[in-house]
């Protein structure tokens, strides 16, 4: 924590701390829907960050991550929108929410315990999408999830009397809901930072790395190796829980669509572009790979037409198109990922000599 | 101190270990000598609860250690040092020693050992910043015994430590092995170099198939003919 008080880092991090402040009303020029983009890209850095805890830290290589977000996303769901006629409020639901997903993560994680590697992405792989296809079908004989129909008019996040939808003026400023959602989701990004940062070089995060690097050695130098891989995967799910109840108060509505696979295998794209196990590489992977394909959305029609005069590919295809390409070069040029952590580096630059 | 009795280790329908019985007494070193498949590592992997025996005992100092848990196994006193040394490859020397600790909350004392490892390779304190998955084969065996070394085990089980080393290296590390049993340590030592184990050890067994075929002194070990024949190239 030293590093922290020197004065260049003390200066970064005020540098940080204004551009975080402004960064929404900066967007907010362009439109309500960047401040969206900016929103899911602070909370695909908390969902990166979580998985980074299974992936990164103890190296368990998890493929359903996007089940706990589900869990949590259906918790606050159910527990705040007209579907039951429940509406509690968010010091109880998140927490509800959490733990559900902490629960899955226990309940998901436990028969993996064995696996390692291509096994254990398989396995999780299937969890993943049982729990997608549970919520799609659990409308009948209960309607409980109501099915592929999904949710509608969740409640927002509403703290005291502070309600987070809808425009509020502050001190003669008026927040949007994107914007004040932001505030908030920043505030919890900046909670799993410090959390995973402490991780880190915590007790339990040399145990996860032993693991990581050899199980039988891990045993052997005393690790208990089950109650720490369980640990990891029910950190984890946690702020995949904790993600998902603030992404259903956010839409207002979820549906089984919106946990697909794909997702699954987004929020691993980032940590592992970004840099396994290093957290600011994690950050970034997670802010580039959401703002990406969005700017592309935005950026790529517009260019063709000023380049050639007419739309020559649909924009929808190009961009997943340049993103695909951007990928393979990252991987092609930075195999360790975008920002690496200190050691991985090393590494790969002691294999090359 | 180590009392392995029927010690029986079976994979699927193969008979890896049949009934195995023997000895370790307090700052003895035993060597476990024989071919490739004899079941050496087998065993060792059972006493260190790495697998399930399917039957069998072993006590360690009067306690049954035969149904812990193998987090636990260290806990006892025993440390193990895996075959293919098995250290961390991306942690550094430093904290592949530190992690042997795990267990350990005395710093002063840790950081004692630690210097007291350096001292018996003095290569690993060169290399101490290094990433362990850097070091050269012989390096990284020295590195588990250190790391096992960190526990202040009451035993160490050695699964071939000269496995694929120059003859060097294999000088190097038998001379520590050496020193550290001559310090009391108890150690069962398990190898497919019959020669240098059975002139380390004071006594040692000879597995072959499965099961124990021969049993002495070390010394007279050496002279037997058939030890001779089988294991000694003559």
């Amino acid at each position: 924590m030293k590093k922290w008080l020197n004065p260049r880092s003390a200066f970064g991090i005020a540098l940080i701390s204004v551009a975080l402040v402004a960064l929404p009303f900066v967007a907010a020029m362009g439109g309500q829907a960047w401040v969206r983009i900016l929103d899911f890209a602070i909370l695909y850095v908390f969902l990166a960050l979580g998985l980074n805890i299974v992936v990164g830290f103890a190296g368990l290589l998890d493929l359903g991550y996007i089940a706990f977000y589900a869990v949590g996303a259906y918790a606050w769901a159910l527990l705040a929108s007209p579907h039951f006629g429940i509406h509690w409020p968010i010091w109880a639901i998140l927490p509800i929410g959490a733990g559900l997903a902490c629960i899955a993560g226990v309940l998901l994680g436990s028969p993996t315990l064995k696996l390692r590697g291509d096994y254990l992405a398989i396995v999780t792989l299937g969890f993943g999408e049982i729990v997608r296809i549970f919520m799609n079908n659990l409308n009948a004989p209960i309607n409980v999830t109501n099915g592929p129909q999904g949710i509608t008019l969740i409640d927002p996040v509403m703290i005291g009397g502070f309600k987070f939808s809808g425009n509020t003026t502050l001190f003669g400023l008026t927040l949007s809901g994107p914007q004040k959602y932001y505030f908030l989701l920043v505030a919890l990004a900046i909670l799993v930072i410090i959390i995973n940062l402490r991780l880190q070089n915590s007790r339990i995060g040399r145990a996860w790395q032993a693991i990581r690097e050899d199980e039988i050695a891990a045993k052997a130098v005393g690790i208990n190796t089950r109650n720490i891989k369980l640990l990891a995967f029910a950190m984890g799910a946690s702020f995949g829980g904790i993600a998902g109840g603030v992404f259903a108060a956010m839409q207002g509505f979820v549906s089984p669509e919106s946990f697909s696979l794909m997702e699954s295998i987004m929020i691993l794209a980032m940590v592992v572009l970004g840099g396994m196990g290093h957290i600011p590489g994690v950050i970034l992977g997670a802010v580039l790979l959401s703002v990406l394909p969005e700017a592309l959305r935005y950026g790529v029609g517009p260019a063709q037409t000023a380049l050639f005069g007419k739309q020559l590919v649909d924009p929808e295809s190009l961009r997943m198109l340049v993103f695909g390409l951007a990928l393979v070069l990252v991987m092609r040029f930075k195999p360790a990922g975008l920002w690496p952590s200190p050691e991985r580096k090393r590494e790969l630059a002691e294999k090359k000599a | 101190m180590l009392e392995v009795t029927g010690l029986h280790v079976a994979y699927g329908g193969i008979q890896a270990v049949r009934s195995i019985t023997f000895h370790v007494n307090e700052g003895e070193m035993v060597a476990l000598i024989g071919a490739n498949g004899a079941g050496k590592t087998s065993t060792l992997k059972a006493i260190s609860r790495v697998i399930d025996a399917v039957g069998g005992d072993v006590h360690f100092c009067g306690e049954k250690i035969s149904k812990i848990a193998p987090h636990h196994i260290i806990r006892k006193g025993i440390a193990l040092v895996p075959e293919g040394r098995g250290v961390f490859p991306r942690l550094t020397v430093a904290e592949n020693l530190a992690m042997g600790a795990f267990l350990r909350h005395d710093k002063a004392e840790i950081a004692l050992d630690q210097e007291k490892i350096y001292g018996y390779f003095p290569r690993l304190k060169e290399r101490a910043a290094q990433l362990a998955g850097t070091l050269s084969g012989g390096e990284q065996q020295m590195l588990a015994i250190g790391r096992a070394l960190m526990s202040r085990p009451k035993m160490l089980l050695l699964d071939e430590p000269s496995m694929g080393l120059a003859p060097i290296m294999v000088q190097k590390i038998f001379e520590v092995i050496r020193i550290v049993a001559a310090e009391g340590m108890t150690t069962l030592l398990i190898e497919q170099n019959a020669k240098l184990a059975l002139e380390s050890s004071q006594r040692g067994y000879v597995m072959e198939s499965g099961e124990i075929t021969l049993t002495g002194e070390s010394a007279s070990l050496l002279n037997d003919p058939k030890v001779r024949a089988a294991y000694l190239g003559e």
